[in-house]
């Protein structure tokens, strides 16, 4: 057990997967030297070579599409994409030959690659810094898509999904990677796809994933000191959903809010709601709210805090839930 | 001079074959070939093109629901596939049926997707023959991955005939202003992969015409990029395998990427959904007729090898074999089961979309007489 951060932690992940498997790759921009902009793969390259460790040129479709045909030839890269907002560009290759080439070959080629993204706001960056582009990629058959909202989560889920013989869209909230936490390298871990209850609570549940979690826990502590008692789910697993452990705690609340930052409107927290009513109908006291951004763009830093879910809005949609 | 004054050279069209069939020689491209060998070549053209006859007649039947002809450039497909070793890679759109025949991919295995019963469903790595692939130019980066695992396999510039390995990326002149073709030139020259890049300009893209492509003759965007690009006559057989050889050979030994612009020409429509009428001349169709990559060969056959009408009479048989094997086997073809989308959407199925699977085997059982 040891205490590290969450850019630690993936650092960390990375460099058992690249020890363990010689067609393990790392590819992206500025991954060399200098480490990825946060500094992810930080020594990777001194430690593996420029082969291994690769500085693309500077083109998201490149990296992409040059992971298809390395994957075709046997290899397992990790891309780093370097913004959330640059992803579109590789939007194509992501999901016209990523997510479907394993079932264009009926399963004679597999697509071991894992793209990882830094997302999600609060860093007081410049346009296209701060999205939350997740459901693009849920919505797409062929793809598995996962976020760690802690340093342990964050080590084990990439382990994971870079052991994983399908391609993973790997979310990281790129505000929390500073923060602290204990990682158990020798743990046995949970399953990638599997959501996991961080807070047990009898009165409502808060399902987040990624930089959510944390808030929606500081929400769950401000709402038991006026004593209600919220359930707190860490989704982990965007596609697949972990429907079970939502609806078993749905069916004990009786109330459910989701939250992630991403816009609303057919977001992870449309799904969720719709899993939700078709299975616990008859258990729901409340509609199911969703806190998230606004229907608009990301807006510009210096009012991002008031556009971002926060404790206030959590707690605002939970005293709606709770008095029904 | 003003910057838009210069005009840039006019392109030196490399032909080993002239369309009357005259065998003629490239002070650049010399290609030692016997008699018996260009005998070999016309017989993959001329069932190539009976196999492409086939497949666009078996659409008018109703037997395909869409054919990608590749009627016409039939020599810029077996020149290059011909020019391949066994470890070489190729990654073809979805119209390079010469070339799958040259790496011996059975042709009814290409009707599967034409026919509507899979998407492609061949193993790339059984026959090194990618599968077809239908957003333009996406290949293109896929065979610059290959070719980056080719060279982190140590199988460049080793010397070892065997070993050494190349990668043919095909695409054509639409494709040409993709940005997927254009980024898969820059990895290929930033890296000195061992790429070949074979563009067919086959003149239209569905209704555009090159000109909207291009300003420039297409092979000269190589140099732009930091790597030989040479025009060829696509419709000469010996001149594509001449120059792809060459671009080939250079690359397994590691000098880097190549552009080739096999110049040829779509004789049929885009694809069998296609009507070439409302967009180009019937005069431009016959001056190209008059280039047919199969005539030339069989002039010089006739003229300079002295092969005989036994020789021909034999492959029209052979090749009418072949139509009525592709016919029968292509009416076998049989649908896919319903429940088979869900087989291969991943290596490791979800449980989430193991119960929808079971959801929809319940549904499907309730209807009476059901059984899946």
């Amino acid at each position: 057990m040891s205490t590290m951060s969450m850019a630690a932690a993936l650092n960390a992940a990375l460099r058992n997967r690249m020890e363990a498997d010689p067609k393990v790759l790392v590819m992206g921009l500025d991954v060399g030297k200098l480490g990825g902009v946060f500094r992810i793969t930080d020594g990777l390259q001194k430690d593996f070579g420029e082969d291994r460790v690769i500085d693309a040129p500077l083109g998201e479709s490149g990296i992409v599409g040059s992971a298809v045909g390395l994957a075709i030839r046997g290899y397992r890269p990790v891309c780093e994409i370097q913004f959330d907002g640059f992803v579109y560009p590789a939007f194509d290759q992501i999901v016209c030959q990523l997510a479907k080439f394993h079932n264009r070959s009926l399963g004679q080629v597999k697509m071991p690659v894992t793209i990882r993204i830094p997302y999600g706001g609060g860093i007081g960056a410049v346009e296209h810094h701060s999205e939350s582009p997740e459901a693009y990629f849920a919505h797409t058959a062929g793809l598995k898509v996962v976020t760690c909202s802690n340093p342990s989560d964050a080590y084990w889920m990439l382990r994971q999904a870079i052991e994983c013989d399908d391609p993973v869209i790997f979310f990281e909230p790129k505000r929390r990677y500073w923060a602290k936490g204990d990682v158990d390298t020798d743990a046995r871990p949970a399953p990638l796809h599997k959501a996991h209850v961080v807070r047990p609570g009898r009165d409502a549940t808060l399902v987040a994933y990624g930089p959510m979690v944390a808030t929606a826990l500081d929400a769950a502590r401000a709402a038991a000191e006026d004593g209600s008692e919220l359930e707190v789910i860490d989704l982990r697993s965007l596609s697949p959903i972990d429907t079970d452990t939502v609806v078993q705690s749905v069916t004990k609340t009786g109330r459910l809010v989701v939250v992630h930052e991403a816009s609303v409107t057919l977001g992870m927290g449309a799904e969720i709601a719709a899993r939700v009513q078709e299975r616990a109908f008859y258990s729901l006291e409340a509609p199911i709210l969703r806190v998230g951004g606004f229907d608009t763009p990301y807006p510009p830093s210096r009012i991002e805090e008031e556009w971002l879910p926060d404790v206030d809005r959590i707690l605002d949609a939970v005293d709606r839930a709770l008095s029904y | 001079m003003s910057l838009h004054g210069h005009v840039p050279p006019e392109p030196d069209l490399i032909q080993l074959l002239t369309p009357e069939g005259i065998r003629v020689e490239h002070p650049d491209f010399p290609l030692s070939i016997t008699d018996d060998e260009i005998t070999s070549l016309y017989r993959d053209l001329v069932l190539v093109r009976r196999f492409d006859a086939e497949a666009t007649a078996l659409q008018r039947q109703g037997e395909l629901g869409l054919w990608a002809s590749c009627l016409g450039q039939e020599a810029a497909q077996v020149g290059a596939g011909r020019a391949l070793r066994s470890q070489d890679m190729s990654f073809p759109t979805y119209r390079e049926h010469g070339v799958a025949w040259c790496q011996d991919v059975d042709p009814v295995t290409l009707l599967g997707m034409f026919r509507g019963v899979s998407l492609g469903g061949w193993n790339p790595n059984e026959n090194n023959f990618n599968l077809y692939t239908i957003v333009l130019g996406a290949q293109t980066l896929h065979a610059v991955g290959y070719a980056m695992g080719v060279v982190r396999d140590g199988a460049v510039g080793s010397g070892e005939k065997d070993r050494d390995t190349a990668v043919l990326a095909f695409f054509g002149d639409g494709a040409s202003s993709q940005g997927d073709v254009n980024e898969a030139f820059i990895w290929a020259a930033a890296a000195n992969l061992p790429v070949v890049f074979y563009c067919q300009n086959n003149q239209w893209a569905i209704s555009e015409a090159v000109e909207r492509q291009s300003r420039v003759p297409l092979f000269q965007r190589a140099s732009g990029f930091g790597f030989p690009g040479v025009r060829v006559d696509g419709n000469d057989v010996l001149a594509c395998l001449a120059v792809s050889r060459q671009a080939l050979d250079e690359a397994r030994s590691g000098q880097g990427p190549t552009l080739i612009e096999a110049y040829t020409y779509r004789m049929g429509a885009h694809t069998t959904s296609d009507d070439p009428t409302r967009y180009r001349l019937t005069d431009e169709l016959e001056t190209w007729r008059l280039r047919d990559p199969i005539e030339r060969v069989r002039a010089y056959l006739v003229r300079e090898a002295g092969v005989g009408q036994d020789f021909f009479d034999a492959l029209d048989a052979e090749s009418e074999a072949l139509a009525e094997r592709i016919r029968e086997a292509c009416r076998t073809l049989t649908d896919p089961g319903p429940l088979s989308p869900f087989d291969h959407v991943y290596a490791e199925q979800t449980d989430e979309l193991a119960a929808q699977r079971a959801g929809y085997v319940d549904y499907l059982n309730s209807f009476e007489g059901a059984g899946h």
